[in-house]
């Protein structure tokens, strides 16, 4: 568990969908090692007996009762879209050109 | 109309109540005292003067109708920017949500409505709720109103600024680490972290879903006491909403008797690393605790050491996946859709350029924690960690009612000081996180000014879960004794801005 490479904060920043300079990853990786050598002593407390907490209130399976309901117009869902065509989302292409 | 603005949301309620004072009048004593002061605090992000007001309106015509109005009808009130309010800005200090308009309101926005809360504005906050300086919003920090030159806390520094600066009676904060008690700490005001699950997170835009609480502040315990009674209660639409009645707070604020009540030191929240100035406030407090008839004993949370680390792998790993869902496509920033780019070109570079870089490392540092191979050593560990600071609370609260420590390490530094050092940063959080992960809830009130700097200082009060009651029991009584031997609320001794 030492350090984090520079290879290794780019792939992050791959799988994070974030673009980011040269210049810049460096600076991240630099911070990451900081905090990851700080934060790594937590497995060095707790046994193998000791169950995970994922919640502070344990609640289970919580569910709405099955009624319709309106939900927002197809006018105050796009509202926001920062492109939009014929009352849907316009998005970029997904497919790769030939 | 100063006194209006120097008055507690209590003190206008009865003004109101009374019809001495109109919600207008309310409202525009307020909105003139943010055009007058808000250039230097920058406590706000946006202002609606023309929705203040004409809700102020309607406040009072409903009234003059003769129909029955709550406790806090007509109270102006600071609204932390992270909570969906339907056609208003809700930006959570990013660039990201810069032209966002919700359209819905969160629940606690809905019930601030349903009390007749005059909304004044949204206010500024760490982006995304990631900070504890406010210094990270995309759109310039907070300043202290103690020290212009100095940090307000964070996330929540806007609406603690707010209150400092006779801006508004009320605010809401949201607490996943401290957002709401470490800058109710260093603004000489009163914050509370309620019990997780207490107040609706529904309309909460999420940092981190397990450790998110909406919760009230104020200038005095029992407004912020009227406020969580606003706020509180079942909400069906967040599945982790508490299905129980919100006790009497108001009730347990105005109780002012701690004869018997057990309060336990918490060994590891005080001491070394915490400023001089700040434990003898604290000392001070504690004597104060035991002249008033608390049984004060010391007791011992160590696991607590550990919870920083924990709280800095679950909340980036919580944050990394909470976040995912910017990605430019249906509403918010996008960023190179030039016809060039492929969609995951676009998410890329939308995200980059909306994010600012605390949540960029956070983003970073929870897909690291999570990735196979190291989730197990990372975020697995932080779970345990989190069971055995559970474990700490229960054996500590078998023996007391509640807990007490300093709510940050110091008073409130320089802004720059601390912003390319991350770990300086989050070591701001160090008594507050514990209950963030355990779930329970805390409060945070003025205990006095550091000799060194003429800084506020803060005490922190952690009760259990759904013990919330026993919050402002504890620090109602405290308030109204450091209030007999001072002669006068902390904020007095403010300077003028």
């Amino acid at each position: 568990m030492s350090g984090i490479t520079r290879a290794e904060v780019a792939h992050l920043a791959k799988l994070a969908r974030l673009t980011i300079d040269d210049v810049h990853l460096d600076h991240y990786a630099e911070q990451l090692n900081v905090i990851i050598e700080s934060v790594a002593r937590v497995s060095e407390v707790a046994g193998e007996d000791v169950p995970a907490t994922s919640h502070p209130v344990p609640l289970i399976n919580v569910m709405r009762s099955d009624v319709h309901h309106e939900g927002l117009t197809n006018a105050e869902a796009l509202a926001n879209a920062p492109a939009q065509e014929d009352g849907r989302f316009r998005v970029p292409r997904i497919l790769d050109e030939e | 109309m100063s006194e209006l603005i120097r008055n507690t949301a209590r003190g206008l309620s009865q003004l109101l109540h009374a019809g001495e004072v109109s919600a207008r009048e309310v409202a525009e004593a307020h909105l003139d005292r943010i055009a007058e002061v808000d250039e230097q605090v920058h406590a706000f992000l946006h202002i609606d003067r023309g929705y203040s007001l004409s809700r102020a309106d309607e406040i009072d015509a409903k009234r003059r109708s003769g129909a029955a109005m709550g406790p806090l009808a007509g109270v102006p009130l600071a609204l932390k920017d992270v909570l969906a309010m339907k056609g208003q800005p809700t930006t959570c200090g990013s660039r990201m949500l810069e032209h966002w308009r919700p359209p819905y309101d969160a629940t606690v926005v809905e019930r601030l409505h349903a009390a007749d809360v005059v909304i004044l504005g949204k206010t500024n906050m760490d982006e995304f709720a990631m900070g504890s300086s406010t210094e990270f919003s995309a759109y310039g920090p907070t300043h202290n109103p103690w020290d212009l030159t100095r940090i307000p806390g964070g996330s929540g520094g806007g609406s603690a600024a707010a209150l400092a600066a006779f801006e508004a009676p009320l605010a809401i904060g949201t607490d996943t680490g401290g957002s709401i008690r470490q800058p109710a700490a260093v603004t000489g005001t009163v914050g509370v972290k309620p019990t997780y699950g207490a107040v609706s997170r529904y309309g909460l835009v999420a940092l981190a879903s397990s450790l998110d609480q909406p919760g009230p502040c104020a200038r005095t315990v029992e407004d912020t006491a009227l406020l969580h009674m606003a706020i509180a209660g079942h909400d069906p639409r967040d599945s982790t909403s508490l299905d129980r009645p919100v006790d009497d707070m108001v009730a347990a604020a105005q109780r002012r008797d701690l004869t018997g009540m057990r309060v336990g030191l918490v060994r590891e929240l005080s001491g070394e690393g915490f400023q001089a100035g700040v434990q003898q406030r604290f000392e001070e407090a504690v004597a104060l605790f035991t002249s008033l008839g608390a049984d004060v004993v010391e007791v011992s949370c160590p696991s607590f050491d550990y919870a920083l680390a924990a709280y800095y792998l679950i909340l980036p790993s919580e944050c990394s996946s909470n976040l995912a869902k910017f990605d430019g496509m249906r509403y918010g920033l996008r960023a190179g859709d030039d016809g060039d780019h492929s969609v995951e070109q676009v998410m890329g570079m939308t995200r980059a350029a909306g994010f600012g870089p605390e949540v960029t490392r956070r983003i970073m540092l929870g897909t690291y924690a999570l990735s196979s191979g190291y989730y197990d050593a990372y975020y697995g560990s932080a779970q345990k960690v989190r069971t055995l600071i559970q474990r700490d609370f229960n054996a500590a609260f078998a023996n007391c009612d509640v807990l007490i420590s300093p709510t940050a390490p110091t008073t409130a530094f320089r802004i720059g000081e601390k912003l390319d050092d991350p770990l300086a940063m989050y070591l701001n959080d160090i008594a507050t996180i514990p209950v963030n992960l355990a779930g329970n809830c805390g409060m945070s009130l003025p205990i006095g000014l550091a000799p060194e700097d003429g800084l506020p200082v803060g005490l922190q009060i952690i009760a259990p879960i759904n013990g919330d009651a026993k919050l402002y029991e504890a620090g109602g009584a405290l308030e109204a004794a450091l209030l007999d031997r001072w002669g006068h609320h902390i904020l007095e001794e403010a300077p003028a801005l």
